[in-house]
């Protein structure tokens, strides 16, 4: 029996992660028009690199480079995309596309690489439980709801302080003011990138750890459940992507900890849940949780 | 890239400029005008004339528009400026207020100022400060506000935002575009009354107005286009009286109260 505690925790921790990379959706999208499909294998990317450095380099060395890494691989996606030109909403739809086939070729080369086995990230969590009152829980989900706290926070400082985030604010919604207060569209824009890539890099290790087997070559997909927890959040908005995920994680857990009692809606309803959750949001309100909110007057 | 500081005798010379969006229409053809140091400029003309073309060309927002100049040059002192890039434009202190005010609406009033600073990378924080302070004291009514979304703002306000963002960069050549657009009366007076301040202070203004009266009482010079080209240039008071000016842009009836 598990406790109701135990599985908000649970699902939280989940939340957390979701929203590591349903940020780095709303920063590309925000900052270019793009939704990026490869945000997926970016992740695997980075999960794959701190695998197979960690031996060497220890845990964090590796992480860090893996970061790093899947920062630059991001931000090169990018100047591939658009060159170095300026971002052009009318036509977003086109690297959207071309997004899917750069997300199929990196995810077949690290599928061909990481092949049936399941990779350690060599985390220091392990497998070890903390216990809060009667209720254990993973090490690993606790370490994944603080670190996500600090990116997070991190990230919503960037986005409020720095000139970065107020370039990008700004070039959102008018790309042209924006340039004529001479914000460069392109360096604000690749930055967006390195930053998505380096958010899914940091998630790949809570997707992996206990209690996840490890690294396999299907854990970019759950990539995919960070998707609509950041259309939930209308697309646009870091503070909906945030509350998505939240959504979209704890309803998760929960499902899953009362699957027997769910079992009329079939096995596996725990893996739907995610886009029914966000069907029925939509289904209020179409613009997502924080979308419609922009003060406008004519 | 040598960048020059910002020349507080630096004219803007356009030259025999030429612009062509997407390589077949011709919006400019051989379009010559100076902006004297600390002066004001006027250019008029009809919609579709050319005349927001010929500040996008000075403040470099061509490429947004697949428009490119294709003769002719265009210097600010000792900067040319190729159309194509607004940064270099803005770090020579040429800064542009576009048309329909564009303030960030979902951005607060202080964060809109802020992104005025923007082209000018890191700046020591007392600038910045003597920037902002000058805007308040231009607009008092935007340092009662500094939290409210920009987007909740009047109009009127906003031009004022609009305008404040710019000064937020200390620019030398300020590029005002049609800054009397939809406004009440009174506001396209307030406004005017400070256009002339901000000259006061020794910021020279190459003026964009549909509202003729307004910008020729304000500017030393004035030129009209016409379908692209220069039909008219020369003092701003002798062109004020010329036939051509007085039928086609300050209208028989409302030239009294649009002088004014």
């Amino acid at each position: 029996m598990t406790s109701l505690f135990g599985d908000l925790l649970d699902g939280l921790a989940l939340g957390a992660v979701y929203a590591l990379v349903a940020l780095g959706f709303v920063v590309v999208f925000k900052a270019s028009g793009v939704i990026n499909f490869a945000q997926g294998s970016l992740l695997l990317f980075g999960g794959y690199l701190t695998a197979v450095l960690h031996d060497d380099l220890g845990f964090a060395g590796a992480l860090a480079a893996a970061v790093l890494a899947t920062a630059l691989l991001a931000g090169a996606l990018d100047r591939l995309l658009f060159g170095r030109g300026d971002p052009d909403p009318r036509t977003a739809h086109v690297q959207t596309i071309v997004t899917i086939g750069v997300d199929i070729l990196l995810l077949t080369d690290l599928s061909r690489r990481i092949g049936g086995d399941l990779l350690s990230l060599g985390d220091p969590w392990g497998d070890s439980v903390a216990r809060i009152g009667s209720v254990t829980v993973a090490d690993s989900r606790l370490a994944a709801i603080a670190v996500s706290a600090v990116a997070i926070g991190a990230v919503f400082a960037l986005f409020r302080y720095s000139g970065w985030g107020l370039s990008l604010r700004a070039a959102a919604e008018d790309q042209e003011a924006a340039a004529l207060m001479g914000v460069r569209l392109g360096r604000v824009r690749t930055l967006a990138w390195c930053l998505a890539g380096a958010l899914a890099a940091l998630a790949a290790v809570f997707l992996a750890a206990f209690p996840a087997p490890g690294l396999e070559r299907t854990t970019g997909q759950i990539a995919f459940k960070a998707f609509p927890a950041a259309i939930l959040g209308g697309m646009t908005s870091p503070p909906g992507a945030l509350a998505g995920s939240l959504l979209i994680g704890l309803t998760e857990a929960l499902v899953a900890a009362h699957q027997a009692e769910l079992h009329v809606l079939g096995e596996g309803f725990g893996d739907v849940v995610p886009y029914a959750v966000m069907v029925l949001v939509l289904l209020v309100r179409p613009t997502g949780l924080f979308g419609a909110k922009g003060a406008a007057r004519v | 890239m040598p960048e020059a500081p910002p020349d507080d005798r630096a004219a803007l010379h356009v030259e025999n400029v030429d612009v062509t969006y997407g390589r077949a229409l011709s919006a400019l053809r051989s379009v010559s005008l100076t902006v004297p140091p600390g002066g004001v400029v006027a250019l008029l003309g009809a919609n579709g004339a050319g005349k927001t073309t010929l500040l996008r060309a000075v403040s470099g927002t061509l490429r947004l528009h697949r428009g490119a100049i294709t003769a002719g040059s265009i210097r600010y002192g000792s900067t040319a400026l190729d159309g194509r890039d607004p940064v270099r434009a803005v770090r020579a202190g040429v800064v542009q207020v576009p048309e329909g005010r564009r303030v960030f609406a979902a951005l607060t009033v202080e964060e809109n100022l802020r992104t005025g600073g923007l082209g000018l990378g890191r700046r020591r924080p007392a600038q910045v400060q003597e920037a902002r302070d000058r805007v308040f004291t231009l607009f008092p009514r935007l340092a009662e506000r500094p939290r409210q979304a920009a987007g909740l703002l009047s109009g009127g306000e906003q031009q004022m935002l609009a305008i404040g963002r710019a000064l937020m960069a200390a620019p030398r050549l300020l590029l005002l575009d049609e800054p009397s657009l939809g406004l009440a009366p009174l506001m396209v007076d307030r406004i005017a009354e400070v256009v002339r301040e901000i000259n006061t202070q020794g910021t020279a203004v190459l003026l964009v107005e549909q509202n003729a009266g307004m910008a020729l009482s304000l500017a030393d010079h004035a030129h009209v286009l016409e379908v692209g080209e220069t039909r008219l240039a020369g003092p701003a008071a002798e062109l004020a009286r010329t036939d051509a000016v007085r039928r086609l842009y300050l209208g028989e009836s409302a030239d009294g109260q649009e002088a004014a």
